[in-house]
């Protein structure tokens, strides 16, 4: 086989087109940079999506979290407790026998006029099971990061907002938030670089693979598996995850430039990347 | 355990329950959290004083020294940990068998690699093949332990490293006019101020490593996740202890002694951090000095 042959044949395995087999003996670099790279694009969804709604869920933790009142408050600080200081891991495992215990038919809701099944055979799938985890931990983590930007939004910019007879909601939207998210995005940056490799354990931790479509690290090691040979499908992981957060840095670094445009250029934080690995 | 366990059918409520809790497996379960804590307790000085060598080693004034440092601690930023952990067991223990072979068999003609193999002459196998299980274990619990020692010896490197740039200017400029040389400076002035600078990062550092123990299950390790996939499966009534599936349950003890970890380093962090503080000119210390006045 060619090496386009092989990209058309297992450039988009992972999500079920193309050959059904994975390629069993006689492996080629080819093989294994299209493989793993089709993989990727299971860490890039799930690194995405859990962003994305994870960075408004947070936004609410974080309010949560400074909110005066014990009853709003107390739960935001115990959720965020839970998700940071126990392992990804075992909260994928966790999730995992939990979502296999939930009845396969679908759980009925009665709404009163109407009755909905909610579908939940989708759960123990890593699609969706795996990503409601990682939203769920993103959220936590990015709350926290959030809160703590809150925290040190400058009282002058309150007092200005109040000056200017700005409350409520339009002074949340125009002044607060925007100052939030400028303080808290050099450490925001970190955690989506330190989300998309936690995505790599999505396939080692319950979640099975279903019909051999894995993320990059599940192609990777079953590389490294069946050729006893570490020292290839793993610096091609590696490589393929330093483009990814070449990327990230290069997209967030934009929206930093974006929100601090208004400062004078000295004043203006640079972008420091200094990602941690494990949660 | 019990007296009263020799017939586990006939037993119900709280005794089936004591009975359960104390089988011979179970036992082999708790004993895997000792697993667990002797990995932290001997991983974190390791890591320490890996980190301490690259960190020194990325101040060298040896420009290929320097470069060995400043490539270690780059290792560990791109890449995740999982795959690190992945690659390190087997590469360890290939680069291990392959220096025992050069060692042991030299005569040997056939090359290392065969196609999809590694094969290596059978006295430099490790550990051998005719060894006691427990020495195979030993060998899979000190791997795993070298492994993590070098993710986090990376980790603690950079720390590290930052910590010794964050000790005043004017504390090093001193040591110089007293005529120190580079190398009295580095034990005398920086190493003792470095360590306020340093527990912060390493801290976190040690979250993340407790965070990072259940890891151990993919490097083959029996340890507690191994121990609550197997002992919460669903057990059929060939089992002295049927019962349904269980894991939830047994994930749920795991989540409860993580979080517990978690919260108990938090509070002896805390009280480090205070005894550290204690005479330094930054604002903690200050906090103290004028709060004792």
């Amino acid at each position: 086989m060619t090496c386009l042959e092989t990209i058309q044949a297992y450039g988009l395995r992972s999500i079920g087109i193309g050959e059904r087999l994975l390629p069993k003996s006689d492996f080629t670099l080819c093989d294994q940079f299209t493989l793993i790279g089709s993989g990727l694009i299971w860490n890039v969804y799930f690194g995405f999506i859990s962003l994305v709604i994870g960075f408004f869920l947070a936004t609410g933790v974080a309010l949560a979290k400074n909110a005066d009142s014990p009853f709003i408050r107390k739960p935001a600080e115990l959720f965020v407790f839970v998700f940071r200081g126990s392992p990804l891991f075992i909260q994928f495992f966790l999730a995992y026998e939990l979502f296999v215990l939930l009845p396969k038919v679908g759980i009925d809701i009665n709404l009163g006029f109407t009755e909905i099944t909610a579908e939940t055979r989708w759960l123990t799938r890593a699609w969706l099971g795996a990503v409601i985890v990682l939203i769920l931990n993103t959220t936590a983590y990015t709350g926290e990061i959030f809160y703590g930007a809150l925290r040190s939004v400058p009282m002058g910019d309150i007092e200005a907002a109040d000056a200017y007879g700005l409350t409520g909601w339009p002074r949340f939207k125009r002044i607060v938030w925007p100052t939030m998210l400028r303080l808290a995005w050099p450490a925001y940056t970190n955690e989506a670089i330190f989300l998309f490799h936690a995505t790599a354990l999505v396939y080692f931790s319950g979640f099975p693979a279903w019909r051999q479509k894995g993320d990059a690290l599940y192609y990777a090691n079953y590389f490294a598996d069946k050729t006893f040979n570490p020292f290839i499908p793993y610096p091609i992981l590696a490589f393929y995850f330093i483009l990814v957060v070449l990327g990230i840095i290069g997209l967030f670094g934009v929206i930093n430039r974006r929100l601090n445009r208004h400062l004078p250029q000295e004043r203006q934080k640079k972008l420091k990347i200094r990602p941690q690995i494990i949660r | 355990m019990f007296s009263y366990c020799s017939d586990p059918s006939s037993l119900q409520g709280l005794s089936w329950l004591s009975c359960y809790l104390t089988t011979g497996k179970h036992m082999l379960f708790y004993g895997s959290f000792g697993t667990v804590i002797a990995l932290l307790l001997v991983t974190a000085p390791v890591a320490l004083l890996f980190g301490f060598g690259g960190a020194t080693a990325a101040r060298s004034h040896i420009v290929p020294l320097r470069w060995f440092g400043k490539g270690y601690t780059a290792i560990a930023r791109g890449i995740p940990d999982i795959a690190f952990f992945l690659f390190f067991v087997i590469a360890l223990d290939q680069a291990f068998e392959w220096m025992r072979h050069k060692v042991k068999c030299p005569d040997w003609e056939e090359p290392v690699r065969q196609g999809n193999d590694f094969v290596v002459c059978k006295i430099a196998k490790l550990p051998l093949s005719s060894s006691a299980q427990w020495v195979h274990e030993a060998y899979g619990f000190s791997l795993a332990v070298l492994t993590f020692s070098i993710v986090f010896g990376a980790f603690a490197a950079i720390v590290l490293y930052g910590a010794m740039q964050a000790v005043p200017r004017a504390q090093i400029e001193t040591a110089e006019s007293y005529g120190m040389t580079r190398r009295q400076t580095f034990w005398r002035i920086i190493v003792p101020q470095m360590w306020i600078f340093a527990l912060p990062g390493l801290s976190n550092l040690w979250m993340i490593l407790i965070k990072a123990t259940p890891l151990l299950f993919l490097l083959g390790v029996e340890d507690i996740v191994y121990w609550a996939r197997e002992l919460g499966g669903l057990k059929t009534s060939i089992y002295s202890y049927p019962h349904p599936d269980w894991r939830l349950w047994y994930f749920l003890g795991l989540l409860v002694f993580y979080l517990g970890l978690t919260r108990v380093s938090e509070i002896i962090l805390g009280r480090l951090t205070a005894r550290l503080s204690r005479g330094q000119a930054t604002i903690a210390g200050n906090n103290q000095r004028k709060a004792a006045s």
